[in-house]
């Protein structure tokens, strides 16, 4: 590595903490319902919002009323997602006369964009018309990373309220924050990805004759503001099939930079809104400072992976890489966008050192709670939270407690199933794939690698990622049904428990902190918490992660290939 | 007293009992290590029978036998200590015939089984009281060491915080009658042993949170190893080699019971029962382990400031006279005045005046004295001298009202300067007490409450474990918040009346607030039943121990700290073992992993790429596998003195606590089996179990 | 059923808002502010379509630089990479065979690694510097370029090099459709 590696690294995580308190105060302001500085135009639509929906914005949920809007909400919108693909050609804006997908395909991929993992089993450009990449896929990047902010604010409102038994109200959650924090930011970001060269036009595929007489085909469409909110919301769908790495998505080194940015800003900022939420900055400063150090380290074992050789092929770890963004961009990325739940790439994951490529899958596997989904991470990292606060608690001698609410079997319960759910959707998933002709006949790599390939669709299914080791095939009935109910599974098993916990807690009262009770704002609650993660979150992949990624690295410095 | 013979042998016995399914399905950590077992035997026997007797499947079946058997011995270990009290206390339950009395007042004999609330019934010296009641009549001493462990005998009464009998024990003197208040079977001894026995023990909250967690973990370590077989199944196809004989059952169960928390989960049960035993060896008896664990959690405490904090007498600690009058006279004549004086108070002036002034008390033989008691009338005490049985002296001590108005009535005058002195004591907490003799006020004797040693500290220490402390006393504000001062309470109740007490808990918990309390007389029952904690004196009223959630069976108020050490202590046991127990995984995956798949992707050269992950560099892979199993097994047993005695505790704060238990248990935790299983690695090669 | 025709509505509304009027917005500022980014950077010649600035080419003729190699052929419908894992065999030949072709056309030179791993797109644009400049001679062959002119190609490839962004963002590279087009146009050698 050289300095400039390290000043990249440098300048886009010290952009993030710059932007961190300004954006996290932000959020805060718009989920409190106190956002008075909100631009007039946002307002207008808010308002009319209401009208036209018929929403009180000032009645309270309890936690069921709250999740069944939740619910009702995305199978709605999978619904609108699932219609508009069957039926794009008899739809407007399909100047390419696609025509509808397979049934399953169609059902992975609106489970893909409601859920936030947009996993992409298609390839934009050849399957989806403009009409449903704008008015189904684009909606749902919205919408869906919204679905996480309210949930998180449901979460920390539970945390924060006393003797309550409301969360708030999802209606008004889900519209602020989509109008407020997720709008402003898209039209900002669209306008620099287009300044950057980023696609935004209604014209059909141009076909170019190359300076050597051959066809190309370039494919065009409203990309810009799909990527915007594609980066900002965790999302991660790609225009095109080949994603960030297209040069349509992410044309320069400063859409890549902005790009980057973008995929952790909020979730970064998230944490802090919910420090401001929960009354304690100094306890989202330790979950910053927890998130922020992994993530340091993780790219730190990326680095220095992909910066040695290959010594099975001989060369530079640089297939799969775009020029202009070179290693360290790459690696920056790929940690990024799994840490988050942002399943683009600026590389194919596929083609990355082994230790590389497992440190992505590992990220995922944890749970995504560093940083994390918008909102999704902020309340998975709770989930963890609550655990290392439950282990520690029994350890000074009381019953455990979290913001002075009693942590007893229910969160326990509650916080047990969404913690260990998505890892068994990921092993169980894995171990039938691997096992099955349906499973093995997809795969593109032989060896470890094979293994990994299967691995990481469902973990980053499982995760709500959506990156892949894209050589493997997944547009197969088992692929689509089975990755598809992982998303399902994995993002409402979590938001439902996450909400039950939520809704407790909001009945609690609270105790009082005094010197008996341990304090979550300290480098001692960081370390239990660090530990908890590795220990709880991580360990149980070990084995799996040795007979894909580990020994594939062993292999690699043996100069076996496959 | 930990371990004896006896107990070992029965808990032996009580752990091949416990391994009957039914019994272990209550846990699911150990079931999931029961049905390991019984797989790995059938695989085990099914290779013998195919004539390939493997002596490494034998042990591996063995030591997953032993650890099941570790964790049921623990808990019958628990248990059996409990029991042996148990029973001892079913002796004093053997059938009694009561006395009973009818409508009549006549007198007939019957079984005390038969005895029903309402019954009245005699006990006269040697009797043994038929069953709980509350004595309505007469009074005696009565011989309570069955319960308590304590062999003074103790007065009951009718009337009063003293009039609880317990069936069991026996009239010592006198007779009284006793009105029976709980019927055979529920009786306080009937709870008092199903309790001990464990019988009714149910879950605590914590310990079912606990166990959720715990089935989690267990649950997704099935599926790691489960679905392990199947990606090593790829793994072989890949590399083109036969792994059947290294990824086998008995392995992948090792792996397993290795995996999930075994060492938690077989001491689980071990560490809340002999939680409720530490509380009974300190005589204080809980009603449910619940309460136990709710003491842990107390962040405030109720004292009563008499008998707690002080003494629960006043003692004379200064003379002050008033002007004209030599201090030495002053207290010459207070010591005269209180010589025939047996009230605690009045000896304490005896011994202040000879302390203070060498004045030697002299007994007045009774021709020459008089000695006036202290009556609610007068509200004065005090000595006439006699001269040819005529009084030539009136000495008199008493309170500044009383004085004044025996002083006017023979014709003397209150002296002004007085009322400084007498102001100056109140303030200071304490309470006045004047001296006469005749119509001359001599001074005042400074009495006051005498705060015991050490107590300060005490709450000082609470204070850092983040409890706060409340002195409730019935004296006046200005005395309390003095003594309060003086103890280093956080606050104080003054002229407390049962209600105030009341209203004070529900505020507190209103607040979030944990509360604990002690309480003896019927006036406590509503705030002892309110309290989170309640401990209700052994000595006080039926009403009361029927209302508070503990017993404490020496009635010492100052028991109340021990309780929440406790409680906190048995919290911390399960924490810190929980902590050991999830660390212990990372060394067990580091020594089984790579020996399942050490020969993955091996060539004729070199042993395969995961042999380099055998950073303990064990011996050969099945002594890998066979010393963390052996290690899981053992560490329960070296455990288990560690759960029946609970972990040191040590009044510190939170963070100090955590930060020491982090370190031992999970620093501990992490390190330890790295240790241990290369040591047993090297044991079991020396001794050649691995061929 | 209350909640579920809010939900409904909502949904049409954030419809409206985020797939309609916001995408529609973005394309009229976007046409209005940046056109040529908006529409693809695309290059005309003669009033033909030849290409984008963003979108790499393929190059096979000797006279011209060549850029990466790519998993899709530089067809971009779909894009991609090879997704070739790093202990892939498959990959490993590719390797051997693209180094043997380059080595041979090179004078025996060594290639760049990234003259012969393919990009994740498949439409890199871009080749390192390095790349470039070990092509200079090959192309300066092929087109029969006396050494003067020699000189001017490769001042013209070192002129090519797009540095850091700002500096220190992104790696100095050169694109390769944009070199080729000024090297045709330096020494008016247009391919038909």
């Amino acid at each position: 590595m050289t300095t400039n590696d390290f000043l990249q690294i440098g300048a886009l995580i010290a952009a993030l903490i710059v932007l961190t308190p300004l954006l996290g105060r932000f959020c805060y302001s718009i989920l409190t319902g106190r956002g008075a500085k909100v631009l007039r135009p946002f307002r207008i639509l808010e308002r009319l919002t209401y009208k036209i929906c018929g929403i009180d914005a000032d009645v309270e949920m309890g936690w069921k009323q709250y999740a069944s809007a939740l619910l009702l909400f995305n199978l709605g919108g999978f619904v609108v997602v699932y219609l508009l693909q069957m039926l794009q050609q008899f739809l407007p804006l399909n100047p390419q006369n696609l025509s509808a997908p397979s049934w399953h395909l169609a059902f992975n991929s609106a489970v893909s964009f409601v859920t936030n993992t947009n996993w992409q089993a298609y390839a934009g450009e050849t399957t989806l018309s403009y009409l449903t990449q704008m008015v189904g896929l684009t909606v749902q990047n919205f919408v869906s990373a919204a679905t996480g902010i309210a949930a998180m604010a449901a979460l920390a409102r539970g945390i924060s309220r006393k003797t309550s038994g409301t969360l708030g109200n999802f209606w008004t959650d889900m519209t602020r924050s989509t109008i407020h924090i997720l709008l402003p930011l898209a039209v900002i970001w669209t306008l620099i990805l287009v300044g950057q060269g980023v696609v935004q036009n209604l014209e059909g595929y141009q076909s170019a004759t190359t300076i050597e007489g051959k066809e190309q085909v370039l494919p065009m469409g409203l990309a810009a503001s799909q990527i915007a909110i594609k980066q900002l919301g965790t999302n991660g769908g790609g225009y095109f099939n080949s994603n960030s790495t297209h040069p349509y998505e992410n044309p320069t080194p400063i859409s890549n930079w902005f790009e980057a940015l973008a995929i952790l800003m909020l979730p970064a900022a998230l944490v802090y809104t919910f420090g401001l939420m929960v009354g304690s900055r100094k306890h989202a400063w330790v979950l910053y400072g927890v998130m922020m150090l992994m993530l340091i380290v993780l790219i730190g074992i990326s680095a220095y992976a992909e910066f040695s050789n290959n010594s099975a092929l001989g060369v530079a770890h640089l297939e799969g890489k775009e020029t202009r963004f070179g290693i360290v961009n790459s690696i920056i990325w790929s940690n990024f966008t799994t840490v988050a739940s942002n399943g683009s790439v600026n590389a194919m994951h596929s083609s990355l050192s082994p230790i590389a490529g497992g440190i992505a899958m590992f990220n995922i596997m944890l749970g995504e709670i560093i940083f994390g989904g918008v909102g999704a991470g902020m309340y998975g990292m709770i989930l963890f939270v609550l655990l290392a606060v439950f282990l520690a608690g029994l350890m000074v001698g009381r019953t455990p407690e979290y913001f002075g609410k009693k942590i007893e079997a229910l969160e326990m319960r509650w916080t047990t199933i969404p913690i260990i759910l998505p890892s068994a959707l990921i092993l169980i998933g894995a171990a039938i794939a691997c096992s099955t002709s349906a499973g093995l006949s997809s795969l593109a790599n032989r060896g470890p690698h094979g293994l990994s390939e299967i691995l990481y669709a469902f973990t980053s299914a499982s995760g709500n990622n959506g990156s892949a080791f894209a050589g493997l095939n997944a547009n197969t009935p088992f692929y689509n049904i089975t990755l598809g109910l992982c998303m399902l599974l994995a993002r409402f098993g979590v938001i439902l428990p996450v909400l039950i916990v939520a809704g407790s807690l909001a009945n609690k009262k609270s105790t009082p902190m005094t010197a008996g009770s341990f304090s979550t704002e300290g480098m001692t609650f960081g370390l239990i918490l660090i530990a908890t993660i590795l220990i709880v979150g991580a360990l149980t992949f070990f084995p799996v992660l040795a007979l894909g990624p580990i020994i594939e690295h062993l292999l690699m410095l043996a100069g076996t290939t496959f | 007293m930990l371990l004896d013979s006896v107990l070992l042998r029965q808990a032996t016995i009580d752990a091949f009992r416990k391994l009957n399914p039914k019994e272990q399905i209550k846990n699911p950590v150990m079931f999931v290590v029961l049905v390991g077992t019984i797989l790995t035997a059938v695989s085990f026997s099914t290779n013998v029978i195919r004539g390939n007797f493997s002596a490494f499947e034998l042990q591996i079946c063995l030591w997953l036998f032993f650890t099941l058997m570790f964790a049921n011995f623990a808990e019958a270990l628990a248990e059996g200590r409990g029991k042996a009290q148990a029973e001892s206390l079913k002796r004093m339950r053997t059938a009694t015939i009561a006395r009973r009395l009818s409508g009549d007042d006549h007198e007939e004999s019957v079984n005390a089984g038969l005895l029903k609330t309402g019954d009245r019934v005699i006990c006269e010296s040697g009797d043994i009281i038929p069953g709980d009641g509350e004595v309505v009549e007469g009074i005696a001493s009565v011989d309570e060491s069955a319960i308590t462990g304590e062999s003074a005998p103790v007065i009951r009464e009718s009337g009063g915080d003293r009039s609880a009998v317990t069936g069991g024990t026996r009239v010592i003197s006198d007779r009284i009658v006793v009105r029976i208040t709980a019927e055979q079977g529920r009786s306080f001894l009937d709870r008092m042993i199903g309790l001990v026995e464990g019988a009714r023990r149910q879950k605590t909250p914590n310990e079912i949170a606990l166990s959720l967690v715990l089935s989690g973990l267990t649950i997704i370590f099935v599926l790691a190893v489960t679905t392990l077989k199947l990606f090593a199944d790829y793994s072989a196809r890949e590399a083109g080699q036969d792994m059947s004989s290294v990824v086998t059952l008995p392995i992948l169960i090792s792996l397993l019971v290795c995996l999930i928390p075994t060492t938690i989960g077989g001491l689980l049960s071990a560490i809340g029962i002999s939680g409720m035993d530490r509380m009974i060896r300190k005589n204080v008896i809980a009603t449910s382990g619940r309460a136990v664990e709710a003491a842990g959690d107390v962040d405030v405490l109720l004292l009563d400031k008499t008998g707690t904090i002080t003494f629960g007498n006043r003692m004379a600690t200064e003379f002050i006279p008033v002007p004209g009058v030599p201090v030495q006279t002053l207290a010459e004549t207070a010591q005269l005045a209180s010589l025939s004086d047996e009230t605690p108070e009045g000896r304490s002036i005896v011994v202040l005046a000879k302390e203070r002034f060498g004045l030697r008390a002299e007994t007045l033989p009774p021709h020459l004295a008089r000695f006036v008691p202290f009556s609610a009338q007068t509200r004065m005490s005090g000595v006439d001298v006699l001269e040819s049985a005529e009084p030539v002296r009136t000495l008199r001590k008493g309170s500044g009202d009383a004085i004044r108005k025996h002083i006017e009535e023979n014709g003397g005058t209150w002296p002004s300067e007085i009322d400084p002195i007498m102001d100056r004591v109140s303030k200071s907490g304490g309470t006045p007490l004047v001296v006469a003799e005749e119509h001359f006020v001599l001074g005042v004797v400074h009495l006051k409450d005498v705060v015991k040693g050490g107590i300060k500290e005490r709450f000082a220490q609470l204070r850092s474990m983040g409890i706060r402390t409340i002195m409730v006393t019935g004296d006046n504000p200005l005395t309390a918040a003095s003594i309060a001062a003086e103890a280093g309470v956080d606050d104080f109740m003054a002229q407390a009346s049962p209600e105030a007490k009341l209203n004070r808990i529900r505020q507190e918990q209103a607040n979030g607030h944990l509360v604990a309390m002690t309480g003896d007389g019927t006036n406590d029952a509503p705030a002892l039943a309110q309290a989170d904690v309640g401990v209700a004196m052994n000595t006080g009223t039926q009403a009361a121990r029927e209302a508070g959630n503990m017993v404490d069976l020496d009635s010492n108020p100052t028991k109340l700290i021990e309780v929440v050490e406790t409680g906190k202590q048995l919290l911390m046991t399960r924490g810190a073992l929980t902590t050991f127990s999830v660390a212990n995984d990372v060394a067990k995956y580091f020594a089984i992993v790579p020996a399942m798949f050490s020969a993955l992707y091996a060539t004729a050269v070199s042993t395969g790429p995961l042999a380099q992950l055998n950073i303990m560099r064990l011996e050969s892979p099945q002594s890998a596998i066979l010393s963390a199993v052996i290690f899981n097994a053992l560490i329960i047993v070296a455990l288990i003195p560690l759960a029946l005695k609970g972990i040191k505790y040590r009044p510190m704060g939170a963070e100090a606590v955590l930060r020491r238990n982090l370190f031992v248990y999970g620093f501990g935790g992490l390190v330890t089996p790295f240790v241990g299983i290369k040591l047993i690695d090297i044991l079991v090669t020396r001794l050649g179990l691995i061929s | 059923m209350k909640t579920l025709i809010i939900a409904a509505k909502l949904i049409l509304v954030m419809t409206a808002i985020t797939g309609v009027m916001y995408p529609m917005i973005m394309l009229g500022a976007a046409q209005t502010l940046f056109p040529h980014q908006a529409n693809g950077s695309l290059i005309y010649f003669d009033g033909r379509l030849i290409g984008s600035e963003l979108i790499g080419q393929e190059f096979t003729d000797l006279k011209y630089f060549w850029p990466r190699p790519s998993g899709v052929g530089y067809t971009s419908q779909p894009s991609g990479g090879t997704n070739l894992g790093p202990t892939s065999k498959v990959l490993s030949e590719q390797i051997a065979t693209r180094r043997a072709r380059l080595i041979e056309t090179h004078d025996g030179e060594q290639p760049p690694d990234n003259l012969i791993l393919a990009s994740g797109s498949g439409l890199d644009p871009h080749i390192s510097p390095a790349a470039a400049f070990y092509q200079v001679d090959r192309v300066a062959k092929a087109r029969g370029l006396d050494s003067g002119q020699l000189d001017l190609l490769q001042q013209l490839a070192e002129r090519s090099v797009e540095p850091y962004n700002f500096g220190f963002i992104g790696q100095p590279r050169v694109n390769v459709l944009k070199l080729n087009i000024s090297t045709d146009s330096l020494f008016s050698k247009r391919s038909k």
